[in-house]
C-alpha cells in the first residue's frame, strides 16, 4: 500500500465482509498523532480470531491462504513508532483503531481520500458510512444517511453523478482541513 | 463549496431514470473489479474510478459497476471481469484507468474485445 487512503479502503473491507449495516470512519489528527478508526456493527471475531487476526497467515477467505490487510496496517503504524488495537465482540462487531506519529519519515503520505470514499461507497451503497475527519480544530463529517435524506430515497447513492458529487465534496472538504491558510 | 441542496438537484433530474438500473437485471452488462488488498496495492481505486465515470460520462444505464475480493490471481492484478449478458466472462489484466477507458469503449460499447489486455493474452 503506497498510502494512507488505501490502507482505509483495503481495512474497510474487512467490515463490508463482516455484514456490517453501519460503518464509522474517522481520521483525526492532533499535533504530530493521527489516529485511524474503524467501527462497525458487523458480526465480530471470537476473542481466539482477534488474537490471531494480526497474523498473515489467517484470514476468512478461501482462495489464499493468507490475510495481508490487518498485518499491512499494523506494519505501517509500528513503523512511524505507533500502535494497532483491535477489539472484537462475536454479534455485536469490530473497532479498529491505528495510531500513527504523522511527522515520521516512515509515515505513509495520506492519498487520495477523495477515492476511497468513492470506491468504499460504490461497492455498498446499502450501508451507512458515517466518516469524520479532523486536523487539529478543522473537521467535516460525511453521513450517507444525510445524502439519502436529500435524496428522497428516489436515487441510490451509487448513481454516478451522486458519487461525483461524494467525491467532489471530500476534496474541497480535504483541502479546507488540510490547509494551513486561514 | 459542495452543498447538500446539490444532491436535491441531482434527485430532480434522475428521478424516473432509476429503475433502469439494476444491479442483478439479467440484460445487464457487468463490470467487476477486484477489490481486495492485491486488487487495491496494485492500482484498482483509479480502475473502478475510471469505469464509474466513463459508464456515467457515456450514459451507459444497461452497465453496472460492481466490486469483488479476491480473484485468486493476485499477480495479475488489478483484475476487472466483464459479464456481457448471453457471452462468454472476460477477464482483462494488470489493469490501468487509460485501459479502463479503452474496454468501456471497445468491448461494451462496440462489442470487440480488447484482446492485448485480456488474461489469455498475459499468461
Amino acid at each position: 500500500m503506497t498510502d494512507l487512503s488505501l490502507y482505509v479502503l483495503d481495512i474497510v473491507q474487512n467490515s463490508i465482509a463482516a455484514g456490517a449495516a453501519r460503518i464509522d470512519i474517522s481520521l483525526l489528527r492532533e499535533g504530530r498523532r493521527l489516529v485511524f478508526r474503524v467501527d462497525d456493527d458487523g458480526r465480530g471475531m471470537s476473542a481466539e480470531m482477534c488474537a490471531k487476526a494480526l497474523d498473515p497467515f489467517t484470514t476468512t477467505r478461501s482462495t489464499r491462504r493468507v490475510g495481508l490487510g490487518l498485518p499491512f496496517l499494523k506494519l505501517a503504524a509500528e513503523q512511524t513508532g505507533g500502535t494497532l488495537e483491535l477489539k472484537s465482540e462475536l454479534g455485536k462487531g469490530t473497532s479498529l483503531s491505528a495510531e500513527f506519529d504523522a511527522e515520521h519519515i516512515d509515515m505513509p503520505p495520506f492519498g487520495d481520500f477523495a477515492g476511497t470514499v468513492f470506491a468504499l461507497i460504490q461497492g455498498s451503497p446499502d450501508i451507512r458510512f458515517v466518516i469524520k475527519r479532523q486536523n487539529d480544530n478543522r473537521e467535516y463529517t460525511l453521513d450517507t444517511d444525510e445524502l439519502l435524506e436529500q435524496l428522497g430515497g428516489e436515487v441510490p447513492l451509487n448513481e454516478p453523478e451522486v458519487l461525483a458529487w461524494i467525491s467532489d465534496f471530500v476534496n474541497e472538504q480535504e483541502l479546507r482541513v488540510v490547509s494551513y491558510e486561514l | 463549496m459542495k452543498s447538500l441542496e446539490e444532491l436535491k438537484a441531482i434527485r430532480e433530474r434522475t428521478r424516473g431514470q432509476m429503475n433502469l438500473r439494476k444491479e442483478d437485471g439479467p440484460d445487464n452488462t457487468r463490470i467487476v473489479v477486484g477489490m481486495a488488498t492485491c486488487g487495491i496495492a496494485a492500482g484498482a481505486k483509479p480502475v473502478l474510478s475510471a469505469a464509474v465515470d466513463q459508464v456515467g460520462r457515456r450514459k451507459l444505464d444497461h452497465v453496472v459497476v460492481t466490486q469483488t475480493g479476491c480473484i485468486g490471481m493476485c499477480m495479475y492484478e488489478p483484475i476487472v471481469e466483464i459479464y456481457v449478458p448471453g457471452q462468454e466472462k472476460v477477464t482483462y489484466v494488470k489493469m490501468t484507468p487509460e485501459r479502463m477507458e479503452k474496454i468501456v469503449a471497445e468491448h461494451i460499447v462496440n462489442g470487440q474485445i480488447v484482446g492485448e489486455y485480456t488474461i489469455g493474452a498475459n499468461e
